[in-house]
């Protein structure tokens, strides 16, 4: 039985509807991401599942029972806002103990119980500090310890990463999936940011407009994206779309109106379809000078439209004859090399059936 | 340099008339006050001749002995005080909830309850006393309800008027939009947030009030209070109208050495010591607003 059990959830405001019939269970010890763009639905769900927003059909079950009746503060989830919600007129000690204190954990106890939650968030020392006393690092973890002091079933975490800068954000992504690993909490994890949840999820629940598009671990959805959508959501990606002009045994052929027949290969399994879209990784595609060697499954040649130099890679951005886009990134390891073409070059480019990966419609 | 000295030019612009004004109608006249207090009252009233007739000075503090020995004025202090502390302490029960009301209802709603939160404002102060006296009145509805009520269990008539009781409740009512207003302000600015992690942490409704709702509100408390209970400790008006016999208060003792005994050098030490508690208890409040709460902005 999962720890947490959303059954056919749907929440509307209004004649809008944020949560539209979202099924899925998460593990308990699991790093689960909810990743979508802005407006989603991700905080809304988040919301229902501490207890501050309730679903207008379906069903939350947490270890099996259903949470309808439960109120937040008798719920065993803890969240840490976005905004971190520290309360301002206690210290960091206060603060970790507001909620042992509200468990009526014996007070012989509680000293224990804060300086383990201020360990596990590597803030040893800071407990006679007032929020603002704190960077915004800082007061995060405080977030965080709060949350876990209890060792609650399940932790909730929206964006929390989200108010500080690139270095600090990756320093405390590292942070959280050891914290996770150590304390085996089941964590829910809100993010808009494909990287982020990428590197520090065990499953990603990728969301669209209050649905569920797809559930899967980071590297099948990135690398085998089951809608045009969760393709380009998540990395860049070519998306050539077109009407199925034949299908031999595994390998498809999609007739794509600017660029031409683009061959993929299929599993085995998937049923034939009329349209669909072949989606193809920027770095699955071999960019040259030269022609390729023998007769590749798949060769275009453009010239190089606009390139964007990102130090370890370069993205060129070629158009074909035909008034395609395509999209290839090549890495910049060479050395004495700075970058391998300019604007205006002529160039090949080559891919084999299994580099993409056919979204049927 | 010169940007510096233009800063300073402009603080004195600025700040200057208000400075001014302060120090003309407010510490010109405190100073008056204290010389008066050690001067002798004079034959007919008002105050005898600084120099008298031998050519001394005439400064003494006969004034401050008779305060200190004689004990009826303390203890008036000790009632004024005590009105006070209650009219403050009634004044926060009603207002905090409203105060609660108003901030957390609907933004298009809030201007027009603080409208009427002030509306009084708009009337005479003793008009509005007046009022008082028919609400309190023996033949209002009011006292013949609470008579009526006191008959039924066998106890007799009480006026409501003329009482500590109508002084109170009078008390109460003017002071309200004083406690209204900074706890307002206070709340209005507490973070929903904050709230919801204490209930996501465990807290009940009750001790989410008592734990984080409270204790940010404390400077807003603190504000309302020093706003009511200064004004309060010194009213002279309400008790004259609506006291009883026993409801003399520091105002009405001032009041009296003034226009009635004209003994203006012991008014003056009266005053002197009103003004004095009344620092000290905002010297007090703005302390404690400040240490208390943990928030320093
Ligand atoms: N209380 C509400 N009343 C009306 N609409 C709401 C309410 N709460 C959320 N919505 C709407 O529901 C949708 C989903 O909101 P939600 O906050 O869950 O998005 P999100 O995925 O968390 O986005 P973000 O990444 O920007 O935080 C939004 O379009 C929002 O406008
Ligand atoms: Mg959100």
């Amino acid at each position: 039985m999962a720890l947490l059990d959303i059954q056919r959830v749907t929440r509307r405001f209004g004649d809008f509807t944020a949560i539209d019939d979202v099924s899925l269970a998460i593990e308990a010890g699991e790093f689960f991401t909810l990743l979508g763009p802005s407006g989603c639905g991700k905080t809304t769900l988040l919301r229902m599942i501490a207890g501050f927003d309730l679903p207008d059909a379906g069903r939350i079950l947490l270890n099996g029972k259903d949470l309808a009746d439960t109120p937040p503060e008798r719920r065993p989830v803890r969240t840490v806002f976005q905004s971190y919600a520290l309360f301002p007129h206690m210290t960091v000690e206060g603060n970790v103990a507001f909620p042992l204190e509200m468990a009526r954990v014996p007070a012989s106890e509680r000293k224990a119980r804060i300086e383990g939650a201020l360990e596990d968030v590597r803030l040893q020392g800071f407990n006679k500090r007032y929020p603002h006393e704190l960077s915004g690092g800082q007061r995060q973890r405080v977030a965080i310890a709060r949350a876990l002091v209890t060792h609650p079933a399940m932790l909730l975490l929206d964006e929390p990463l989200a108010a500080l800068d690139a270095k600090l954000r990756e320093d405390l992504s590292i942070e959280l999936i050891n914290l996770q690993k150590e304390v085996g909490i089941a964590f829910v994890y809100v993010t808009h940011d494909q990287s982020e949840a990428l590197a520090l999820s065990h499953r990603i629940a990728v969301m669209n407009r209050g649905r569920v598009e797809q559930l899967d671990e980071p590297s099948k959805i990135y690398g085998f994206p089951r809608t045009a959508f969760v393709a380009d959501f998540i990395g860049h990606c070519n998306l050539f779309g077109g009407p199925v002009a034949n299908r031999a045994n595994d390998v498809v052929t999609v007739d794509v109106a600017d660029l031409g027949p683009v061959r993929v290969g299929v599993a085995a399994g998937i049923a034939n379809a009329a349209k669909g879209t072949v989606a193809i990784r920027p770095e699955k595609i071999r960019i040259a000078a030269s022609a390729p060697e023998g007769t590749p499954d798949n060769h275009f040649r453009g010239t190089v439209e606009d390139l964007l130099y990102m130090g370890d890679v370069t993205v060129y951005r070629v158009s074909t004859p035909g008034g395609a886009k395509v999209e290839a990134l090549l890495a910049n390891s060479q050395s004495g090399r700075a970058k391998f073409f300019e604007v205006g070059d002529a160039v090949e480019m080559s891919w084999p059936v299994g580099a993409g990966h056919f979204i049927p419609e | 340099m010169a940007s510096s000295s233009q800063c300073r030019l402009a603080r004195w612009v600025v700040g200057g008339p208000p400075l001014l004004y302060l120090v003309v109608f407010f510490l010109i006249p405190t100073l008056i006050m204290v010389l008066a207090s050690f001067r002798t009252p004079g034959e007919f009233g008002g105050l005898a001749p600084i120099v008298d007739e031998t050519g001394r000075l005439d400064l003494n503090v006969d004034s401050y002995v008779r305060f200190v020995t004689e004990p009826v004025f303390a203890s008036v202090f000790v009632k004024s005080a005590w009105y006070a502390l209650l009219t403050t302490l009634f004044c926060l029960l009603l207002a905090y909830p409203l105060a609660t009301l108003i901030a957390k209802s609907a933004k298009r709603y809030r201007d027009l309850l603080l409208l009427l939160v002030i509306l009084p404002f708009w009337s005479n102060f003793l008009i509005r006393i007046y009022a008082w006296m028919i609400i309190l009145g023996p033949n209002a509805a009011l006292a013949k309800f609470v008579n009526g009520a006191l008959a039924l269990v066998g106890a007799g008539p009480v006026p409501l008027l003329f009482s500590g009781f109508a002084v109170l409740v009078c008390l109460v009512y003017v002071h309200l939009p004083f406690m209204v207003l900074p706890l307002y302000a206070n709340l209005e600015k507490h973070d929903q947030a904050l709230l919801d992690a204490a209930q996501d942490l465990g807290a009940n409704a009750w001790q989410r009030f008592w734990r984080i709702t409270f204790p940010l509100s404390l400077p807003g408390v603190y504000a309302g209070a020093a706003l009511v209970f200064i004004p309060a400790l010194g009213i002279f008006a309400i008790p004259d109208i609506l006291g009883g016999p026993d409801d003399t208060l520091i105002g009405n003792l001032i009041k009296q050495q003034f226009l009635e005994t004209r003994d203006w050098p012991f008014g003056s030490v009266l005053s002197i010591v009103l003004t004095i508690a009344a620092l000290v208890l905002a010297g007090i409040a703005a302390w404690v607003g400040r240490r208390g709460t943990g928030v320093r902005a």
